[in-house]
């Protein structure tokens, strides 16, 4: 009996010269990927220590979190725009990286299929929900008792 | 008549201490194992000796079926990469007092390539690999005769890194994307794409760029530098990559 072992391999693609793949799309996404990784990445960087900055450190720090500071927040159209930013770019970045970990540790096909179905499903409905809230988002629901809300409400 | 005495001894130079160094092997052999299993063997080495020379005194003092390739036995031919400790080390180049011999010294074949027997993995996916890039000069015209190509200083300098590839396989089997990704081209085929894209002399550096412009040629690269680490050359094997990265997005080398 005579047997080698082979090495643990994801999934290949059928074999062409030299023993790869000879498919050639159009767009090489894998490309854009890694430009988006890199772009992205360094935008958020600025954007979520920004983002932890102003939440965390400034004024009273983490105690003044409340709905009535956040909401407060989400009026203003320059946080309106830096969350929108935040959320799209920080949602497709980790979308991404889970589908590299995907590729480099499924070992078959269908759970490759699953896990990327998976991760594709949970980002979108994230960033629907999200986009949802920063522009539909009311401050000042009726009914409200005064000392939730914030103080802008009064004056409406 | 008195003789004179020498007084002074003869110079003794000091005792070199050898010291006994356990050695745990993954063995297998495929006429009789299903499985890889791990084997120790005590050899008696001087803090000058070698990994190699550790498995020389093995393979002909204790097991004659101990088998591994070895050629040069100086770091030149590539042929004893192995994982030493867990990184992967040419075993020629690897000296016992550069490594914690109270403890025992795990040395196992390079992952991620077909294991066929002990220490021996076959070579020819990672070979494929190093003849997509098409790793030879490429160029139209011929020069003078009697005369060279000529290249000046820079720009011989620009791709002098990566011309010091020995083709030994430590950097593409230290890739964790090569481990669980046979399709990725590896670090050991684009340092020698490099190697041609940035020499003046050659004119098909955009043929190179397409073909590791790939889904499974650089943008595979997750810059872990286990490679930069594993190459025992010492090539900046991180950067080759990531210099063939801004080739492809410029278009050109």
């Amino acid at each position: 009996m005579t047997s080698t072992i082979e090495a643990p391999r994801s999934p290949r693609t059928p074999k062409g010269p030299y023993g790869r793949s000879t498919k050639k799309s159009g767009v090489n996404w894998e490309k854009w990927g890694w430009i988006y990784m890199r772009v992205s990445g360094v935008v958020l960087v600025v954007l979520i220590f920004g983002h932890l900055f102003v939440n965390l450190m400034i004024g009273e720090g983490v105690s003044a979190l409340n709905f009535a500071f956040v909401a407060g927040k989400l009026t203003n159209p320059f946080w309106m725009v830096w969350d929108i930013i935040m959320l799209w770019l920080a949602l497709i970045h980790g979308g991404n990286g889970m589908r590299t970990l995907v590729n480099d540790y499924a070992t078959s096909r269908i759970s490759r299929g699953i896990l990327k179905v998976a991760i594709l499903v949970s980002v979108v409905a994230l960033i629907v929900l999200g986009t949802l809230v920063v522009f539909t988002f009311d401050p000042c629901p009726a009914g409200a008792p005064a000392d939730l809300v914030a103080s802008f409400c009064k004056s409406l | 008549m008195s003789t004179t005495t020498i007084d002074n001894k003869p110079v003794v130079p000091e005792e070199i201490k050898s010291f006994t160094v356990t050695l745990i092997i993954r063995r297998f052999n495929p006429e009789v194992d299903d499985e890889p299993h791990w084997q120790d063997f005590d050899v008696q080495l001087y803090p000058t000796d070698r990994v190699l020379d550790a498995l020389h005194k093995i393979k002909w003092e204790q097991d004659g079926s101990l088998t591994f390739r070895r050629s040069c036995a100086h770091g030149i031919c590539g042929s004893d990469a192995m994982r030493i400790n867990g990184r992967n080390r040419l075993a020629c180049k690897t000296l016992m007092k550069d490594l914690d011999v109270t403890k025992p010294i795990y040395v196992e074949a390079i992952k991620g390539l077909p294991l066929e027997k002990d220490l021996i993995v076959d070579m020819e996916p990672f070979f494929d690999s190093f003849r997509a890039v098409q790793p030879f000069l490429m160029n139209s015209v011929t020069p003078v005769k009697g005369k060279e190509r000529i290249q000046t200083v820079a720009q011989r300098a620009r791709f002098d890194d990566t011309t010091k590839c020995i083709l030994c396989a430590a950097c593409t089997s230290s890739c964790p994307v090569f481990w669980t990704d046979g399709q990725y081209f590896g670090p050991a085929a684009i340092v020698n794409a490099h190697r041609f894209i940035f020499d003046s002399r050659d004119e098909n550096a955009a043929v190179r760029l397409d073909i590791l412009n790939d889904k499974e040629g650089v943008w595979r690269c997750r810059t872990t530098f286990n490679c930069t680490d594993a190459c025992p050359r010492g090539i900046q094997v991180t950067q080759a990559i990531a210099e063939v990265k801004q080739a492809i997005m410029r278009g050109k080398a």
